[in-house]
């Protein structure tokens, strides 16, 4: 007979195999990164900015992007553990339901950050970019601000796989609960890009926002795998 | 099971079930569609929680902590269309804290299928999909095996093959029960078969009776064999009385 798992070791198998699964299938990537391409060359032909200007709505710009390709990547999630009921198979284990949160967490991380390693680059490009303070307040930011969407993503796309029209659900549960951390992210972008103010206020409320989530997510994670 | 009841809305698939299980049987589950025969493999199972009533297995009411000792196949093959057949074992099978590769070889060997194909499984046959959906149900070496429809789209040969297995571990000391529309096929090795109808658990007997075998009554038969039958009798292949009566 067989017994149960360790946390970590499900998480590590569980990452494992979802970043196997869209090596193959690529479903999620490619998605997002066409469409945040999208985004960036719709926004750059609706604005003509000075550099001074650019600094000042880049912020907002960068992150509304990435957050609707966010959306187009966790909806993908989950659908891949719907097709062929795996997910009947996940509950019936004894694993914990927490690693195959975590490990879809990690998994959405990795995914939004290759998309903005390659999104930031031409955000630079087009809107002609140069940050006036450090630019290792921007990868804070970036690591934080990430963070704080997948976190959040990856549990509401759960809570709204059984819905009908899950698509839509996504957005609509998940932008208003985003806003406060949004908010966070843009401001301190901005803050860095320009130099006027310290972002370090935004960038506390970031980390108290992802730690909350984070928690709570974590915590309640198993309700949600386990509601009929 | 004492009483138990399960309603999605206002519909009741499961009206107010009652039944004792031995250990080491094989049990057939057999209905029509929509009898609540999957409903009652998943309350037990612990997919689904009953509306009422209580359910016991292995001498506890708190089935998520005997996950380790069940193994679920279900409608849909439950596997990774995207993985081969032993990518989809090692990562099962790891999620019952048994990853070794030579227990999922020899699961996938058990179906009779090469663990060495890399094909993926969405590349398979549902036939091979089945048998690779029961070598996923087994390879933790359960000791309650729930199958629902595991013989849907495979041949009768594999099928055989199956309940040659089914019945070699019954023998080992494996509780089964099978959801199934083709009960001739588990004739040979059922214990006992439970029928359901409309929610409601209308007979069980020991082994599989010859009148649940067939699908047909003799006059039913007889008019279809007989030019333009059907017509005549007024009515299709209806419920056999049985069935009627047992309501």
């Amino acid at each position: 007979m067989s017994t149960a798992p360790g946390m970590w070791n499900i998480t590590r198998r569980s990452l494992a195999k979802d970043l196997r699964l869209e090596w193959r299938s690529k479903d999620a990537i490619n998605s997002m990164l066409f469409f945040a391409l999208l985004v960036v060359v719709i926004f750059s032909f609706g604005f003509d900015p000075t550099a001074e200007e650019s600094r000042r709505i880049a912020g907002g710009l960068l992150w509304v992007a990435i957050l609707f390709a966010t959306v187009v990547a966790l909806n993908q999630t989950w659908t891949r553990e719907l097709r062929n009921q795996v997910l009947d198979a996940y509950r019936l284990s004894p694993a914990p339901a927490q690693a195959l949160f975590l490990s879809k967490t990690l998994g959405n991380f990795l995914f939004v950050t290759i998309l903005e390693v390659l999104m930031v680059p031409l955000f630079v490009v087009f809107y002609n970019l140069r940050s006036v303070g450090p630019v290792w307040q921007l990868l804070v930011v970036g690591v934080l601000a990430t963070w704080a969407l997948v976190v959040n993503g990856t549990f509401f796309a759960a809570l709204s796989i059984r819905t009908r029209s899950r698509e839509i659900m996504l957005p609509l549960i998940l932008f208003p609960i985003s806003i406060p951390a949004l908010l966070a992210m843009v401001d301190a972008t901005t803050a860095i890009l320009t130099g006027d103010n310290s972002p370090f206020f935004w960038i506390r409320l970031l980390a108290v926002y992802d730690l909350v989530f984070t928690s709570v997510c974590f915590v309640l994670f198993e309700m949600v795998l386990n509601a009929e | 099971m004492r009483d138990v009841v399960r309603h999605f809305g206002r519909f009741a698939a499961l009206r107010g079930v009652t039944a004792d299980f031995a250990p080491g049987s094989l049990y057939v589950l057999l209905g029509e569609n929509g009898a609540g025969k999957s409903t009652l493999l998943r309350i037990i199972a612990g997919l689904l929680a009953p509306s009422r009533g209580t359910v016991s297995v292995l001498g506890s009411t708190d089935i998520a902590s005997m996950a380790t000792r069940f193994g679920y196949m279900g409608h849909a093959p439950l596997l990774y269309d995207e993985m081969s057949a032993m990518e989809n074992l090692m990562y099962f099978a790891a999620l019952y804290g048994c990853p070794e590769r030579e227990r999922c070889e020899a699961a996938i060997r058990t179906v009779g299928l090469d663990p060495t194909l890399e094909r993926r499984v969405g590349q398979y046959s549902q036939g091979m999909r089945q048998r690779i959906s029961l070598a996923r149900a087994i390879v933790h070496s359960p000791e309650l095996l729930f199958l629902d429809e595991p013989f849907s789209n495979v041949d009768i040969r594999s099928a055989k093959q199956m309940t040659i297995l089914l019945a070699r571990m019954r023998d080992q000391g494996t509780t089964i029960f099978v959801v199934t529309h083709q009960a001739a096929i588990m004739e040979p090795v059922a214990d006992e078969c439970l029928v359901l109808d409309a929610g409601r658990l209308v007979a069980r007997e020991k082994g599989i009776p010859a009148r649940l075998l067939t699908p047909y009554r003799a006059e039913e038969r007889a008019a279809l064999v007989s030019q333009g039958g059907v017509a005549q009798s007024g009515q299709g292949p209806a419920e056999r009385p049985e069935m009627e009566a047992e309501r």
